[in-house]
């Protein structure tokens, strides 16, 4: 099929991990989890998560697209 | 309680997601020429998506929920689900199987018995699985409209309808292939959505030896946490370790099981009869594009099934941990009650005198209809009495009193502990996506069948090929309109689906013997199998009539005839029935066999028959990539994980 699922994948987990990164950054006070008197700010780190995840699924789409896929 | 309140940024996630999906099916519509295209996805998918898509079709959103729940009630040794039920029988698919179903060119499960055996058999199992898929469905359906309704405050009917309209939309536009794609991007949502949910739970706990510690505490007073009656106690590590409880024979752990019904009944004969014959999973295998693909796709399924525990039962373990450490303010849901309900037992609170608090805790009682722990609430009484509390804090103390636990609500308990606004809409997504998956393998698979197994074969054969395409399109829709009425049903008559389940669970506890002695024993015979798969039904039947398991009382439960053996649990009966439907099964098939005449030659069950078929030579992949050496590897780090967790 004509679909590398890569792309969508990539492209959905990009968009969502800059919307929780960006709400992390901006929101601070409504993204924090508090574990012992510990603050953790758990959209910011987890929406970097995702971003890096869908930079590589991007990455992994847009080489195999350059070198023609394997016979 | 008060329902979950979602922000702008939650609806923003959970949007994304739906337009996705349905962008996928959008796309690969235009692919979509031929029955074949849309029914197999013409045979063309690659190993790491037919393999990702293999497992999210049978992670649907019950399991999540389920495991979550048992691993709670259970602890570790739930992970025999996976380890001890999935990982060895989804080798055996890969090294042994898929060459049968792939390489017959079968387009289904069913229709490898027919050119193994005959109509009547594959009629028989393809009438049993087409009205399964649409009752599975339809029972998950139901389960998460209710969820989203009592935790989200949306409308059921709506909750319902615009779930499975996503459904419908992008696997009429895509197929089979936009199932398979969207269960991979199903996948990676629910392991990402899940994740932090973890990772907080056990920072929460202290970490997996400090959860371990307080689970240990549990053990030997499960019922301070309404685990269990009082009363019952077991050894330390009863929730902790997953062997060792279990060789200790069933009154030792909580599953109350023993090793044999583990090994057979599970590991044996419902594993290999679930991963090696259920048309909905193996159906992801025939889609790839080779033979090698095919084989290789439970291999490649596999590494993120032993995995799976770590995901969906250890939020379970860390739920019991919570509720044992006082200072975390948490506890394993009770039973979810209305709001009127809770405003009922306040009033009685509010009423009750704390000279007479026994009283008190009655109508309190009687107001919730659930039994409430009699010193929580006579020093909530006694609290409100000596200084007024508010009805939050009254409504607060009932919650923590009530004395029964509600596992399925867990998960959720604890996704509405950690995430924020955000995270929180992640999570729910990942919940979503875990029931559309479930929902359009069922879906998927019951179209092929339909169309290919019943339609074709046994009502209009012989039109072109896009006749039964349009048949394809249109069972789909009928499909997921027969999931929504049972949906329905589900709702209105729960006791009958409790009926259903029971008969699906006599229909395939025999159904691997068939497949084993099929493709391993040409004598097999036509009569053989039809007979031993109806005998070893029969015998379920008959299995469940006359056992019950302790504290159940005889009814739909078992025993309704005469109460022959009683097992110490409900899961232990189970495994049994399963050994002892096989083994019927089993020797029936066989001696019939033997007593009848074959039908087919030797020539005709070549490809069909593992000791007529020419082994596969595969001399260009490299020794260590051969399914067998590559099954075997798997086979050896699932044993170590069960040495490490002993």
């Amino acid at each position: 099929m004509g679909l590398d699922i890569r792309l969508p994948i990539g492209l959905m987990f990009s968009l969502l991990g800059v919307l929780l990164t960006g709400y992390g950054a901006f929101n601070r006070a409504g993204s924090i989890t508090k574990i012992d008197g510990q603050e953790i700010n758990i959209n910011l780190i987890w929406g970097v998560v995702l971003l890096v995840f869908g930079a590589l699924m991007l990455l992994g789409a847009t080489r195999s697209r350059k070198t023609p896929p394997p016979a | 309680m008060q329902p979950i309140h979602l922000a702008w940024v939650d609806y923003t996630v959970l949007l994304a997601y739906v337009a996705f999906v349905l962008g996928i099916g959008w796309t690969l519509a235009r692919y979509m020429k031929t029955s074949s295209d849309f029914l197999t996805s013409g045979r063309s998918i690659p190993t790491w998506v037919t393999g990702l898509a293999f497992i999210s079709a049978n992670l649907g959103a019950l399991e999540l929920v389920g495991m979550a729940a048992s691993g709670a009630k259970y602890g570790i040794a739930t992970a025999h689900f996976y380890w001890v039920g999935a990982i060895p029988a989804m080798i055996f698919l890969a090294v042994f199987m898929m060459p049968f179903y792939y390489g017959s060119k079968a387009r289904s499960v069913p229709e490898y018995l027919q050119m193994r055996f005959n109509k009547p058999v594959m009629g028989l199992n393809a009438v049993a699985f087409a009205v399964m898929t649409v009752f599975a469905s339809g029972i998950s359906m139901n389960a998460l409209a209710k969820l989203l309704n009592q935790l989200l405050g949306w409308n059921y009917h709506v909750a319902l309808f615009v779930c499975s309209g996503v459904v419908l939309v992008y696997v009429l536009k895509g197929g089979l292939t936009s199932a398979i794609y969207t269960e991979v991007l199903q996948f990676f949502m629910i392991v990402l959505g899940f994740a932090p949910v973890v990772y907080l739970g056990l920072k929460d706990v202290g970490g997996w030896h400090a959860m371990n510690h307080s689970l240990q505490g549990v053990a030997t007073d499960p019922s301070a946490l309404y685990l269990k009656g009082a009363g019952i106690t077991y050894a330390a590590d009863a929730w902790t370790s997953a062997w060792k409880p279990v060789l200790a024979g069933p009154a030792n752990n909580p599953m109350g099981v023993d090793w044999f019904a583990i090994i057979f009944g599970l590991g044996f004969v419902l594993s290999f009869g679930y991963w090696c014959t259920n048309f909905l999973v193996v159906q992801r295998a025939m889609a790839a594009k080779n033979m090698a693909a095919a084989r290789n796709t439970p291999l490649v399924a596999a590494v993120p099934k032993m995995l799976f525990p770590f995901l969906v039962i250890v939020p379970g373990m860390i739920a019991v941990a919570l509720t044992s450490l006082p200072d975390k303010n948490y506890r394993i849901p009770p039973p979810i009650l209305s709001q009127e309900v809770y405003a009922k037992a306040v009033d009685a609170v509010k009423s009750a005198s704390p000279a007479d608090s026994a009283a008190g805790v009655k109508a309190v009682g009687d107001a919730l209809g659930k039994p409430v722990s009699t010193e929580k609430i006579a020093s909530l009484i006694a609290a409100n009495a000596a200084n007024k509390l508010s009805d939050e804090q009254i409504e607060k103390g009932i919650y923590n009193s009530i004395a029964e636990n509600d596992y399925d609500g867990v998960i959720l308990s604890l996704v509405k502990k950690y995430c924020p606004p955000g995270l929180l809409g992640l999570a729910l997504t990942a919940l979503l996506a875990s029931f559309m998956s479930g929902m359009a393998g069922n879906v998927t698979a019951f179209n092929t069948v339909w169309t290919y197994n019943l339609y074709q074969a046994f009502f209009v054969p012989n039109k072109s090929d896009e006749h039964y395409f349009w048949m394809g399109k249109f069972i789909t829709v009928v499909g997921i309109g027969l999931s929504i009425l049972c949906a329905y049903f589900a709702r209105q008559y729960n006791n009958c689906m409790d009926i259903i389940q029971l008969v699906f669970g006599f229909v395939n506890a025999p159904l691997f013997a068939t497949f084993l002695l099929g493709m391993f024993w040409k004598r097999t015979t036509s009569i053989g199998a039809f007979l031993g798969l109806f005998g070893g039904i029969g015998g379920s039947a008959l299995f469940h009539a006359l056992t019950i398991a302790h504290g159940n009382a005889p009814g739909i439960k078992g025993g309704y005839v005469h109460v022959l053996g009683e097992f110490p649990s409900e899961m232990a009966q189970n495994f049994w029935l399963a050994a002892f439907a096989f083994t019927v099964c089993f020797t029936l098939t066989l001696v019939i066999s033997l007593a009848t005449r074959r039908t087919k030659a030797d020539e005709e069950l070549k490809g069909l028959v593992y000791s007529l078929t020419p082994k596969i030579k595969s001399d260009n992949v490299p020794f260590f990539l051969q399914p067998g050496v590559v099954g075997v590897m798997l086979l050896i780090a699932c044993v170590i994980l069960n040495i490490i967790f002993w």
